[in-house]
C-alpha cells in the first residue's frame, strides 16, 4: 500500500474570509417591484428561489446545461442560473408564476396540460418559459426549428414529443 | 369465498370469461375498459395545474421557518484512509450552526470486520465525509473548506477489466454483503469473493439453472455467440437527491425526494433508534428517480444529524456533480452469450456469463431476459460483480435487463439470419407469449416490416435499417399497499395513501379508480398521497404501483360505498343491496328512486366515513411468493434508423413500442411513460456514458453537458401501441409500464443498425467512432 499523505484541501485557511458586501437590488418580477439586499454574485435563480421564495423556477444543474431554471427577461428566455440578479434591474422579469392571468392559464400552459407534456414536472417551468420565449421571437415555424430552439431544456422523463405537439398547436392558434 | 366471472385474455385475440373464487369482501368484477366510464380513459392529470404554474412543491422547494442550508464535503481521492478530521475552524465560522462527520458509509457493500478508526474508509472519489449546516448556502460552502481532513491515499482501480486482473488493488479486503433495497439493489448473499470479483450468481426469482447446457449445445445444429459490452449510465433525474430534515423532540419530520416514503421512514427509524411512529416522511412532488431514490442515504443521515445538533430544520440538496458520483448508476456489463438451436429454430441451450461493476455496490447482473423470454430447456447464467473504486450502482429502470436484452436480442437476430428465417418468424416459433405475438403483429404493421431489406443492402452513403427486440418484466406486487377512502359530510371524497407520484400519474389513476367505483367524476376525488401519516403504499419502483395500490383503492372505495348505501337505505325506504351509485346519485335498481350522493353524505351518522383496504392476494394465488403475479409484461419494440456511413452518425427515425400492462388505466399517461422509456433507451443506445479517468480515479463528465443525454434534437417519431390484456387477478387487474418501456429499445436500435450497415455492433453506446470502426473506416 502506498503511503502518500495529503492533507485536506488547498484552502485550509483558518482565518475567516470577509463577509460578502451586500447591495440593494430592485427587480421587476411578474409586474411587481421587489427590493432585496443581495451579494452581487447572487444569481437571478438564487434570488428568486432563496430570497423571494419563488420556487416555481427550478434548479437542475446550476451550470446552464439543463434549462430547468429558464425565465423570461423582456420576453426572451434565459437561464436564470447563468445570470446575476444585479444585471436584471430595470428589466421585465417573468417567471412561471407570472404567466397565467389569475385563473386563466397562458395558452402554452393550457396546451402543456392538454398534450400531457410533462411527467414529474420538474423541468416544466423551464420548458414552458422556453416555449413562450421562442413564440415571442416568432420562431418555431417548422419541426426542425422547434427541436433546435427547444434544445436547451432537458426532460429526463422524456416528454419531448408532447412538447413538440404543444408548440405546433399554440402556433396554429 | 364466492364465485365470480371475470374477463380474461386480449380483446380481439382471445378474450373470454373465467370463473374464480374470490373473498366475499371483494367488489364485483369490472367488465373490460370500453364498458367503464373513467378507468381506461385519458383523464387529464389531477396535479397538472400545479405543475404548469410552478405551484407544485418539490423537496427542493420546501422552506421551513428557521431552516438552515446544508452542504457536504466529499472525498477528492478515489481510495484513502482518513487519519483525522478537524472541524473546529468550520464550527467557529460565523453563520455555521452545525457540523457533522459521518461515522459510516450508508451506501454500497459493507465489509465485515476489519479495523475501524471511527471514520469510514474512502472507496471512491465523491464519497460523503461530512456536512455543514449554516444560515445560507454560501456560508456552508465556505465552512466546508475549513474542515481539515488528513488522508492516507491508497491504490485504486476504476476500470472493470483492470479490477478483474490478479493483483489489482483491492476495493474491499474483506468479504462483503449488501442489504437488498426495495429498489432492487444489492446482490445475492454468501457468494464467493476472489480479489475484486464476487460470484457467480446463478439464480433469479424464477429459479436457477435448467437442464444441461453442454448437452443442449451438443444437440444444436446452429450455434451463435458473442461478447457484448454495455456502459455505465447515471440516472440524472432533474431534481437531485435531497432532503429537508426537521428534528423535534417528539417527531422527526423528513421531506425527501424519494420513491419510497415508507422505506425512508423505516431506515431513519432504525438509524436514529426511533419508533416508526415518531418518523414522518413526506414526498408530495418529486423530480424523477428512475430507481436511484430509495433509503436514507449519506446525505439524509447527515441532514438529520445536522438538524438534531442545530435544533433547526436543515435542507440538503445534492449538486449535479455529486448526483453523478455518489447516488447511483446503472452498472456496466461484459457478457458472453452463446445460444444453440435446431435447424427449425427450436432453442436447445442458452449459456450466459457476465461481469459488471456497480462500483462499491453489488447487483451488477444482466437481468433475466435471457432466462425468461424464450422457451429453452437448457439454461445457465453466471453473473459476477466486480468491485471498482466508483460510486455504488442503484436500481435503474428494469435493473440489468436492458444490458441483457442488448446481447440476447442481437444473437436471436443473428440466429434468424443463420437459419435463413425472418427475425419475426423465428420469434413466432420460439416465443410462447400470446401478448408478444400480438404485439409483433401490430408493431410490424405500424413500422411496415415487410419493406425491410437485406442487411447492408441500401445503396448510398446514408443507409436505413429496421430492427426488432423483445422483453419481459415480471408483474411485481407489494401487498403492503393500503389506501383509505374518506367521505365527508360536506359531500367531498378523499383518498389517502403513503404511495407517492414519481411523475407517472399515480394521483390521477387513484382518482379514476375511486370515481369509477363511486359513480363520481375524477376531479371530485381529492387525492392525498406521499406522506407516512397515511397508510403505507408501495414504493414507486419495479413497475408495481398500479398493480399494488389500485386494487386497494378500489376496495376501500367499495367499502365506503357499502357504508353510505347502508346509511341511505332506510332514508330512501329501500334495501341497501338494491342501491347503486351512478352519476352522483344513489339509485334504486328496483324502484328507480334516487337520492343525490351529496344529500346522502349530509345525513351521515358521523362527520365522516373512513374505510381502508389493503392489496388482497391475487385471485387464484400469486405465481411466486406474495410478490409476483402470474404472466409477465411482454413487450416488443421496433426501430428504424439511418446510418451515415461516412460520419458514423446514427439517427433513430422511428420507434414503434408495443406494450401490455394488464388493464390500461389511463392511455395518455401510459403513452407518456412509454415515450420516456423509449427516449431513455435511445439515450442509452447512442449517447450516455460515464467516463472514468483510470489515472486519477475521477469521473470526467460529471455534468449535464459532457454526460450526453438525448434531448429535443434526437427524438424520433414514437408510436405507442398499448394492448389490453386481462388476467383476472385483482379488483382492478392493472399493472405498471415503467420498466418494460425501457428494456428493449437499445437492442432494437442495435438490430436496426445491423440491418442498415450489415455489420454488428457489440458495444454501447453506439457512437460514430464505433460505427466507423465496425465499417473498417478508422
Amino acid at each position: 500500500m502506498s503511503e502518500i499523505k495529503s492533507t485536506g484541501t488547498s484552502q485550509n485557511k483558518t482565518t475567516s474570509p470577509a463577509p460578502p458586501q451586500k447591495r440593494e437590488v430592485t427587480l421587476h418580477i411578474n409586474g411587481k417591484n421587489t427590493t432585496l439586499s443581495l451579494a452581487p454574485w447572487t444569481t437571478l435563480l438564487d434570488a428568486l428561489r432563496q430570497y423571494l421564495g419563488m420556487t416555481g423556477t427550478k434548479k437542475g444543474c446550476d451550470h446552464g446545461q439543463c434549462g430547468a431554471c429558464t425565465v423570461l427577461i423582456d420576453g426572451k428566455h434565459i437561464n436564470s442560473c447563468l445570470s446575476l440578479a444585479v444585471m436584471q434591474q430595470n428589466k421585465e422579469i417573468t417567471t412561471i408564476e407570472g404567466l397565467a392571468d389569475g385563473e386563466d392559464l397562458h395558452p402554452v400552459q393550457a396546451a402543456f396540460i392538454k398534450h400531457d407534456a410533462f411527467q414529474c414536472g420538474y423541468c416544466t417551468a423551464g420548458q414552458i418559459c422556453s416555449t413562450v420565449g421562442m413564440l415571442n421571437m416568432k420562431k418555431g415555424n417548422s419541426p426542425a426549428e422547434i427541436r433546435d430552439l427547444m434544445s436547451g431544456n432537458i426532460c429526463r422523463c422524456g416528454a419531448y414529443a408532447n412538447i413538440f405537439a404543444v408548440v405546433e398547436e399554440v402556433k396554429e392558434n | 369465498m364466492r364465485k365470480e366471472k371475470f374477463p380474461i385474455g386480449i380483446p380481439g385475440v382471445n378474450l373470454r370469461e373465467i370463473e374464480r373464487e374470490v373473498p366475499v369482501t371483494e367488489p364485483p368484477a369490472w367488465p373490460i375498459n370500453d364498458k367503464l366510464k373513467h378507468v381506461g380513459k385519458s383523464v387529464k392529470r389531477t396535479d397538472a395545474i400545479l405543475k404548469v404554474t410552478g405551484k407544485a412543491k418539490y423537496t427542493a422547494d420546501i422552506n421551513l421557518p428557521g431552516m438552515l442550508q446544508g452542504r457536504m464535503l466529499r472525498s477528492p481521492h478515489p481510495s484513502a484512509k482518513i487519519l483525522s478530521i478537524d472541524t473546529s475552524a468550520a464550527e467557529a465560522f460565523p453563520g455555521v450552526k452545525a457540523v457533522y462527520v459521518l461515522r459510516s458509509n450508508m451506501s454500497g457493500a459493507e465489509p465485515k470486520g476489519g479495523e475501524d478508526n471511527g471514520y469510514p474508509e474512502i472507496k471512491y472519489a465523491g464519497q460523503a465525509i461530512a456536512g455543514v449546516a449554516a444560515k445560507d448556502g454560501q456560508t456552508a460552502e465556505e465552512a466546508l473548506k475549513l474542515i481539515k481532513v488528513e488522508y492516507q491515499t491508497m491504490p485504486f482501480v476504476v476500470d472493470m477489466d483492470e479490477a478483474r486482473e490478479p493483483g489489482a488493488p483491492l476495493v474491499f479486503e474483506q468479504q462483503v454483503e449488501q442489504e437488498e433495497t426495495g429498489g432492487g439493489g444489492g446482490g445475492a448473499k454468501g457468494l464467493e469473493q476472489q480479489g475484486n470479483v464476487r460470484g457467480p450468481s446463478t439464480k433469479s426469482f424464477f429459479g436457477g439453472p435448467r437442464g444441461d447446457v453442454e448437452q443442449g449445445m451438443a444437440e444444436a445444429d446452429v450455434i451463435v455467440e458473442g461478447i457484448f459490452r454495455t456502459q455505465v449510465q447515471t440516472h440524472s433525474a432533474l431534481e437531485t437527491h435531497g432532503i429537508v430534515a426537521d428534528w423535534k423532540p417528539d417527531m422527526l419530520t423528513v421531506y425527501a425526494s424519494t420513491q419510497s416514503t415508507k422505506g425512508v421512514r423505516s431506515e431513519m427509524a432504525s438509524i436514529f433508534d426511533l419508533p416508526e411512529s415518531k418518523v414522518r416522511v413526506i414526498c408530495e412532488y418529486m423530480g424523477g428517480g428512475f430507481g436511484a431514490k430509495y433509503g436514507a442515504g449519506n446525505f439524509g443521515v447527515t441532514a438529520v444529524n445536522l438538524s438534531k445538533i442545530s435544533g433547526q430544520p436543515v435542507k440538503l440538496m445534492l449538486d449535479r456533480k455529486a448526483e453523478h458520483l455518489a447516488v447511483g448508476n446503472r452498472p456496466n456489463s461484459w457478457q458472453e452469450l452463446k445460444i444453440g438451436a435446431k435447424k427449425d429454430g427450436t432453442l436447445t441451450a442458452i449459456k450466459q456469463e457476465s461481469y459488471g461493476t456497480a462500483g462499491i455496490g453489488l447487483g451488477a447482473g444482466v437481468g433475466r431476459v435471457a432466462q425468461a423470454v424464450y422457451e429453452c430447456p437448457n439454461f445457465l447464467t453466471e453473473q459476477y460483480d466486480v468491485f471498482t473504486n466508483a460510486g455504488p450502482g442503484a436500481a435503474f429502470r428494469a435493473p440489468g435487463n436492458p444490458q441483457g436484452a442488448f446481447a440476447l436480442e442481437q444473437l436471436i437476430d443473428e440466429l434468424a439470419e443463420k437459419l435463413g428465417t425472418d427475425a419475426l418468424e423465428l420469434r413466432d416459433k420460439i416465443d410462447n407469449s400470446v401478448v408478444r405475438k400480438e404485439e409483433r403483429r401490430l408493431a410490424a404493421k405500424a413500422i411496415n416490416w415487410s419493406r425491410r431489406k437485406k442487411p447492408g443492402s441500401d445503396t448510398g452513403v446514408i443507409k436505413r435499417g429496421i430492427g426488432v427486440a423483445q422483453s419481459t418484466w415480471p408483474r411485481l406486487i407489494d401487498i403492503d399497499s393500503t389506501a383509505e377512502v374518506r367521505m365527508y359530510r360536506d359531500g367531498t371524497v378523499e383518498i389517502r395513501s403513503g404511495v407517492m407520484d414519481i411523475g407517472t400519474g399515480t394521483r390521477t389513476i387513484l382518482s379514476q379508480i375511486v370515481a369509477e367505483e363511486l359513480g363520481l367524476e375524477p376531479e371530485q376525488i381529492s387525492v392525498k398521497i406521499g406522506d407516512t401519516l397515511f397508510p403505507n403504499g408501495p414504493a414507486s419502483g419495479g413497475s408495481k404501483v398500479s398493480g399494488s395500490i389500485t386494487p386497494a383503492a378500489r376496495n376501500a372505495a367499495y367499502k365506503a360505498k357499502q357504508e353510505i348505501l347502508k346509511q341511505a337505505a332506510p332514508k330512501m325506504e329501500e334495501k341497501a343491496a338494491d342501491l347503486e351509485l351512478k352519476d352522483g346519485m344513489i339509485v334504486s335498481k328496483t324502484s328507480g328512486k334516487t337520492m343525490s350522493f351529496k344529500d346522502a353524505l349530509k345525513q351521515m351518522r358521523t362527520s365522516q366515513i373512513m374505510t381502508s383496504a389493503s392489496r388482497e392476494d391475487d385471485y387464484g394465488g400469486f405465481m411466486v411468493g406474495t410478490f409476483i403475479s402470474h404472466g409477465d409484461l411482454g413487450s416488443v419494440q421496433m426501430a428504424e434508423v439511418s446510418v451515415n456511413t461516412e460520419t458514423g452518425f446514427v439517427k433513430v427515425e422511428k420507434i414503434v413500442a408495443a406494450h401490455s400492462c394488464g388493464r390500461p388505466l389511463n392511455p395518455m399517461q401510459i403513452q407518456s411513460q412509454v415515450n420516456g422509456g423509449v427516449i431513455q433507451g435511445i439515450s442509452y443506445a447512442l449517447y450516455e456514458d460515464r467516463v472514468m479517468d483510470k489515472n486519477t480515479g475521477h469521473m470526467l463528465n460529471a455534468n449535464l453537458d459532457q454526460y450526453k443525454i438525448a434531448f429535443s434534437m434526437e427524438i424520433p417519431d414514437i408510436e405507442v401501441i398499448n394492448i389490453e390484456e386481462y388476467t383476472a387477478r385483482s379488483s382492478t387487474d392493472a399493472f405498471g409500464i415503467a420498466e418494460p418501456a425501457n428494456i428493449a429499445t437499445a437492442a432494437a436500435v442495435a438490430n436496426a443498425i445491423y440491418n442498415a450497415i450489415g455489420v454488428r455492433l457489440y458495444e454501447l453506446p453506439m457512437t460514430p467512432d464505433k460505427v466507423l470502426k465496425a465499417l473498417n473506416l478508422v
